[in-house]
């Protein structure tokens, strides 16, 4: 049993470093190439409908709010517990935001900031019970998803209220300005497109200096050059298309903040790290000094304020608050985490993982219903593929072992 | 008494890119206690899972003969049934089980299906007679100590009809007392013709108990030592298994000793479920600056509950009594606080309250002084490497990289992470408790040599552990405790371990002196 002691192990020939490349991140390529297989199938099978600019459009305002919930999930899930109300503080907080705009005619942004304040209101709640009185996040959290329903029946009185102010609908349905005004072609939004670019690229190349300054194994230059040509790619051809019908919707430039931003707290920041600890041992987190209660209590707080957000979301592109609005949400945010690479058991996950995962939900869901295909078979299909991703995690873990 | 029992010939079993062992063969006769012994990863545990089937016959070479016939084991039950019976260093009873459903688990004495309980608590009891064990059979298994817990497993194994027992590691967990209670059995189980395979680290207890004794280094069998014809000294077992010699167990240490750096004074502390239990009682302990503190004691004298305690309350209800760092009285009433104190604990259970197992090294090492490698809540990846790997150099931590997951770590060099993990946290006191439990000697040799470091680097230390030869080995002064008590207390120089045990082992024997 010897083991090397350097980190740097020099290799032999491209096509190895290629396997092995792709056998330590086989979770994320596997991931990623199965969306991209799946968006192809879609591509074909919709007769080219799926990749319309009208359609991408409409596929990233669909679930924006099941990707704006799948990063607090994230943190749930990776600290090890779950959170099966968000469906529910979606309906509520939308059911609460239509009555102060229609009945008690309170200007949006107070509003908007009111419901925020609720959701953490309501993750504090949940969260004091899980994280002090130590009772299973799965019983709270089942416990809230009844009682913030009932909530939203109460609130409503079983009926929808709308419509809103336009203000509070330009949240879902408003793009962003153009400041060139070119006919029939969204200049700023390619602009925005090509600083993105350049900045990722920038970013990865200042990140693979640093590794080869500490000495650590980096991928071969091609393999970098080809990855930033396909992520360019992929970044402009969105933008490209999106720009050919109205430019970026603002939810889209919403999702790109909190993505980059949840992907940097949980792997750049201290919180973050304190999470995962948190989650890959309890109890190993809390003798190191982490205050592992108050991490938990705010990871819920954190939950709360995205689920209150996406219930604007969601309330703000139907233009009306229904009671049944939400409903089984939870179920696909929690799918997408873990179709995504997330561990039920914790301290394992990604942002980015999530993100996919939660896109190939969108992708499901969107290219089934342009076929046709009936919801009965719709849910079927996302069960299946649910089980299989995680078979996939478990079966590659089993090999490697 | 010269009946071969087993015998296994030329094993070899490969791993992908390791050779596990190489060629292997070992041969136990009938009725005699066969020690196993070998540094942490020369393959004593892989041998015992070929002979027990957990490897199928077809994944390794060779072939195994028991009483006489050739054996293909496909499963454990398979190698069970024969009467082969292993018992793992981790017990294998269900916890909120009473002992009568563990013993027959799987056996269940039952006719189409229907248990019969009263056919099955009766049989338990005539079992937990022969191996000594005096609890009703329907006391869960969550309510009993980790020795009484080992005693069921054996009877368990009674149960299966033993021919052969294979116990690995029993006494790891158990203290002197206990282990005691063991060794007797075996010797027991001897006189009834029952074999038994002991692996152990524990090198006096093999030395006490074993026939003949079978060192593995490296997956090979260096040599069998026959017990009954040469006497075997400790030395000359260890000599085999490292390959050198070790001149001494413990690394030569001159203590300078300054002033007391840490104090507590009239602490007390209440079990966290039983409340009107007293697990500390009006303890008062110091530590001087330099100076290596041993805690000695049996298992559940109150030592691991005294130092988590102390830790920032991490163990215990209704805690009172004062800390004095450096004369000044402090506030250590979290954890955080006691680490800003200058208090570190290194946990006696590291996979469970150690270390995150599924995260990286580094991630552990810096786990607890995460301020001093980020900037404003931002982690400084370059700084974490730069300090991580520090740490593996100086603790010569045997990895492939930092990036390596704790898991994949031998015992020795978990071990090391939990201590590095600690020393980044720079303690002015740390808690040691049972650093060595379970790490080859070697690694042990090792981890005393970062104890005397820290000690001449002006640390004090509080070493608590089972084995006394070891506190007699590496501490100053010794504080004995029993039953949440401090009961006496020497300097290292006038201790031996027979006095030390005096005051551990009986209340009315020190009172009639």
């Amino acid at each position: 049993m010897k083991t090397l002691t350097n980190d740097a192990t020099s290799n032999s020939g491209t096509m190895k470093t290629l396997t092995t490349l792709f056998r330590n991140n086989i979770r994320e390529y596997g991931m990623l190439i199965a969306l991209i297989a799946v968006m192809v199938f879609f591509q074909f099978k919709t007769g080219g409908i799926l990749f319309k600019p009208v359609n991408i459009t409409n596929l990233v305002l669909q679930n924006s709010y099941v990707i704006t919930m799948a990063l607090g999930m994230l943190l749930i899930i990776v600290s090890g517990w779950i959170d099966l109300s968000v469906g529910s503080v979606v309906a509520m907080v939308g059911a609460l935001a239509s009555v102060l705009m229609v009945k008690l005619q309170v200007p949006w942004g107070v509003t908007v900031a009111l419901c925020l304040l609720v959701g953490a209101a309501i993750g504090a709640f949940q969260g004091y019970w899980v994280a002090y009185l130590k009772i299973p996040a799965f019983i709270v959290t089942l416990a809230g998803m009844l009682v913030f329903r009932g909530l939203t029946f109460a609130l409503l009185q079983g009926e929808s209220i709308g419509p809103f102010p336009t203000g509070f609908q330009k949240i879902s349905s408003g793009f962003i300005p153009d400041v060139f005004k070119y006919p029939g072609f969204h200049l700023t939004t390619l602009l925005i497109g090509i600083i993105f670019s350049v900045l990722l690229i920038f970013l990865d190349l200042r990140a693979r200096r640093n590794q080869q300054k500490y000495g650590f194994e980096v991928t071969p230059f091609y393999f970098f050059i080809i990855k930033n040509i396909i992520i360019t790619a992929a970044v402009m051809g969105l933008c490209y298309l999106m720009a050919s019908y109205k430019g970026l919707p603002n939810v889209l430039v919403l999702l790109f903040v909190l993505i980059a931003g949840y992907a940097f707290i949980t792997t750049q920041s201290v919180v973050g790290r304190r999470i995962y600890a948190m989650g890959g041992n309890e109890k190993a987190a809390r003798l190191s000094g982490v205050n592992t209660p108050r991490l938990l209590f705010y990871t819920f707080v954190n939950m709360g304020v995205l689920a209150a957000l996406a219930g604007l979301i969601v309330t703000a592109r139907l233009n009306s608050a229904t009671p049944n609005a939400g409903d089984g949400m939870e179920l696909d945010v929690i799918a997408a985490c873990f179709i995504g690479g997330a561990s039920a058991s914790g301290g394992i996950g990604t942002v980015i993982g999530a993100v996919v995962g939660a896109f190939m939900i969108g992708v499901l869901n969107n290219g089934m219903s342009i076929i046709g295909l009936g919801i009965d078979w719709q849910k079927v299909v996302k069960g299946v593929v649910l089980l299989l991703a995680v078979l996939f995690d478990v079966y590659n873990k089993n090999k490697n072992a | 008494m010269d009946e071969v029992i087993l015998e296994m010939r030329n094993i070899t079993k490969t791993f992908p890119g390791v050779k596990a062992l190489d060629n292997v063969s070992f041969t136990v006769k009938q009725g005699e206690i066969h020690a196993l012994v070998g540094e942490n990863g020369a393959g004593k545990s892989t041998l015992m899972n070929v002979l027990s089937g957990v490897y199928p016959y077809g994944s390794y070479t060779g072939e195994i003969y028991f009483q006489g016939q050739e054996c293909r084991f496909q499963d454990i039950h398979h190698s069970e049934e024969l009467g082969l019976v292993i018992i793992h260093q981790e017990l294998a009873l269900v916890p909120f089980l009473s002992i009568t459903e563990n013993m027959f688990l799987g056996n269940e004495q039952a006719k189409n299906g229907v248990i019969n309980w009263n056919e099955a608590v009766s049989r338990t009891k005539e079992l937990l007679n022969r191996v000594g064990l005096h609890e009703s059979p329907n006391t869960l298994i969550t309510n009993m100590g980790v020795g009484q817990q080992q005693l069921v497993e054996i009877a368990k194994a009674l149960a299966k009809k033993v021919k052969l027992l294979i116990l690995d590691e029993p006494t790891a967990s158990l203290n002197e007392s206990d282990s005691e209670k063991l060794l007797q059995l075996l010797l027991q189980f001897k006189a009834h013709g029952i074999s038994s395979i002991l692996i152990s680290h524990k090198l006096s207890e093999v030395k006490r108990v074993a026939d003949s004794i079978t060192i593995l280094r490296d997956g090979a069998t260096i040599e069998t030592l026959d017990c009954r014809i040469d006497s075997i000294t400790e030395n000359r077992i260890i000599r085999g298994m490292v390959g050198r010699d070790l001149k001494h167990r413990f690394p030569p240490r001159d203590s300078k000793i300054g002033e007391t750096i840490f104090e507590v004074r009239d602490w007390n502390v209440y079990h966290p479920i039983h409340e009107d239990r007293k697990v500390s009682n009006n303890v008062n302990i110091k530590v001087r600056k330099g100076e290596v503190v041993g805690l000695a004691g049996l298992m559940g004298a109150g030592r691991t509950e005294l130092a988590m305690s102390i830790f920032g309350r991490a163990y215990g209800r209704r805690i009172s009594g004062t800390a004095y760092r450096q004369g000044k009285e402090v506030d250590i009433s979290t954890i955080d606080k006691a680490i800003s104190n200058g208090i570190a604990y290194a946990t006696e259970d590291r996979k469970a309250y150690g270390l995150v197992l599924i995260q990286e090294i580094k991630s552990n090492i810096t786990l607890a002084n995460l301020e001093a490698i980020s900037d404003g809540g931002v982690i400084n990846e370059p700084k974490e490497l730069t300090v991580t790997r520090e740490y593996r150099d100086k603790l010569s931590i045997r990895c492939s990289s930092i990036r390596q997951l704790a898991v994949n770590l031998s015992g020795g060099n978990q071990q090391k992470v939990v201590l590095s993990k600690w020393l980044f946290a720079n303690p002015d006191i740390l808690i040691l408790d049972e650093p060595t439990r379970g790490i080859d000697v070697g690694a042990k040799y090792e981890i005393y040599t970062i104890i005397n470091r820290l000690a001449s680097e002006g640390k004090g230390i509080i070493f608590i552990s089972s084995e006394l030869p070891e506190i007699l080995g590496i501490c100053d002064r010794i504080y004995v405790m029993r039953e949440g008590n401090i009961v006496g207390e020497m300097p290292a120089s006038e201790a031996s371990q027979e006095k030390v045990m005096e005051y551990i082992m009986t209340e009315e024997e020190v009172v009639e002196q």
